[in-house]
């Protein structure tokens, strides 16, 4: 297991956000985390590298092991975020030119030498399949580039520090459907590489590309096991309830 | 034409939203007139008494120049955004960036920076007087001058930034600390270079109320008419000088003039500021 989740409990203030997680997430797959809005699945995709720590009031008992350390008392944060790179919902590159996004993460963790800034912009942008799009663009402003495009240079930008985890929150929902299909095919190959965490509110999605999938339920995890099986042969009937559509 | 015959029979349904049309234009058209009158007023009078005797860089009872005083208000503005603009900056950082929301302190700071924005200029040129000029024996001079206004001007940059720096998207920071950047790093690299056009409007405001200052200063910088050799001796900004003018009222075209100039530099330092923020803005979007 690359990441393993144990008796963890977060409270925002007094909600009681997520109840009794225990889980955990294979090396190289994609796992898929589904349900319906507020059920705690971006919750728990932001305790993986501690995003969680920016919202006040979070607070947060059990632990959260990556590789066998623990996230909360073994690793710097800025490391843990290091190797366990993020994805958001909305792309949010940085207002500065194409390659000073995808060098951020680099020069922050202390590559100064241009050259080899320079392989890593071109490998990162290859990797996310969006070289080709700006190879000649590269000093121009990203903020100029479609939400498609924005969303692939967020994953370069991920990609140049290299992680061993992605964690990708929705990275699809606010993109068109072309734009979808190449950002989940660009999920399917990079799970060559890294483990692939990604939280999806589309059903088909987590069917098509997931190896695993969880369904959260109000702040739990109902069910969790091999996509194909979840999809086919639910255990629980509330993930057979969810996944037919009766709500959600 | 069919544009504006459907508006009008649109209206005709709610005269009142035509009522309130008419009112924002004619406010509107107030604000405009008023200015304009102004600045034509001023120009009027002031511009056929430009003469070159007025830039000399001496000032005697003849020629009463201004150049003097407009060297000063450069030296004022400068010294006094030296000293202020780091603090402001630097407290609204601690305040967005660092503080917790719910921190006493913080609410501590807000009340004080509120309450310092609106007192009278008038009464901070008594505390430099007594504080600058008299306690620490600085005499009048420029110095205290610089101080008493980076006071004055200290809660509206702290303010203006505060503003700017809440306008920057939470998304950059989220992007930034998940590519395990630190605090400093997000801060300097990515969060205030975002928000440099926000913070240098309030620059601009801060200057303008710099070169329009007078009674913080007559009690603080004093009135010397001539160009200091150093910042511990005293002299007066073009704001002044135009006050002393037209008070002795025995000067008053030359007022006039002075009123032109200061007009033109209050102007400059807009569009220039304009200017430094598009350029800014362009480079990184």
């Amino acid at each position: 297991m690359k990441i393993e989740v144990k008796d963890m409990n977060l409270y925002y203030g007094d909600f009681h956000a997520l109840k009794d997680i225990n889980i955990g997430i294979e090396e190289k797959k994609i796992t898929a985390f589904i349900g319906p809005s507020g059920c705690g699945k971006s919750t728990l995709l932001k305790s993986i590298n501690r995003m969680n720590d920016l919202v006040e009031n979070c607070r947060i008992k059990g632990d959260i092991f990556l590789d066998g350390e623990n996230i909360y008392k073994d690793l710097d944060v800025n490391l843990l975020r290091k190797r366990v790179g993020m994805v958001f919902q909305k792309p949010n590159p940085f207002p500065m030119s194409i390659y000073d996004n995808v060098a951020y993460g680099p020069r922050t963790h202390g590559i100064k030498s241009k050259a080899m800034l320079d392989d890593i912009v071109e490998k990162s942008l290859r990797d996310a399949a969006i070289w080709e799009d700006t190879k000649d663009r590269l000093k121009k402003s990203a903020l100029g580039m479609s939400g498609g495009q924005q969303q692939r240079l967020c994953i370069a930008r991920a990609l140049a520090v290299q992680p061993e985890v992605l964690l990708m929150d929705e990275p699809t929902s606010a993109l068109d459907p072309i734009s979808t299909t190449k950002i989940e095919d660009l999920a399917m190959e990079l799970k060559k590489d890294y483990t692939i965490v990604m939280v999806t509110h589309n059903m088909q999605q987590a069917l098509r590309i997931s190896d695993n999938t969880a369904f959260f339920l109000l702040g739990e995890i109902v069910e969790y096991n091999d996509t194909e099986k979840l999809f086919s042969i639910p255990s629980d009937q509330r993930t057979e309830d969810y996944i037919t559509g009766r709500f959600g | 034409m069919d544009n504006l015959k459907q508006k009008l029979s649109a209206y005709k349904k709610h005269p009142g939203s035509l009522v309130v049309m008419l009112l924002v234009m004619f406010a509107s058209l107030i604000t405009f007139l008023v200015l304009f009158f102004l600045v034509i007023y001023i120009l009027a009078k002031g511009i056929p008494h430009l003469k070159p005797s007025l830039f000399s860089f001496t000032y005697t009872s003849e020629n009463v120049s201004l150049m003097p005083a407009l060297i000063n208000t450069i030296i004022m503005t400068l010294l006094s955004l030296l000293i202020a603009v780091p603090f402001g900056i630097f407290s609204a950082i601690y305040l967005i960036e660092y503080a917790s929301k719910k921190n006493k302190f913080v609410s501590i700071i807000r009340i004080t920076t509120e309450t310092l924005t609106g007192i009278p200029s008038i009464i901070y040129g008594l505390f430099g007087m007594l504080f600058f000029v008299t306690k620490l024996q600085w005499g009048f001079s420029i110095l205290a001058g610089a101080f008493t206004l980076a006071i004055m001007i200290l809660p509206l940059i702290m303010k203006t930034t505060e503003e700017a720096l809440k306008s920057v998207p939470d998304s950059f920071r989220e992007g930034s600390f998940g590519l395990g950047a630190g605090k400093l790093r997000t801060v300097f690299r990515i969060v205030l270079p975002s928000a440099i056009p926000g913070i240098l409007a309030g620059i601009i405001l801060a200057v303008g109320r710099i070169v329009g200052e007078t009674a913080a200063l007559i009690y603080t910088a004093g009135t010397v008419t001539k160009i200091p050799k150093g910042v511990m001796e005293s002299g007066r900004t073009l704001a002044v000088h135009m006050y002393n003018l037209s008070s002795e009222g025995l000067y008053m075209d030359q007022a006039y003039a002075t009123a032109v100039v200061l007009l033109v530099l209050v102007l400059g330092i807009n569009t220039l500021s304009g200017f430094i923020a598009k350029k800014l803005t362009k480079e990184r979007s």
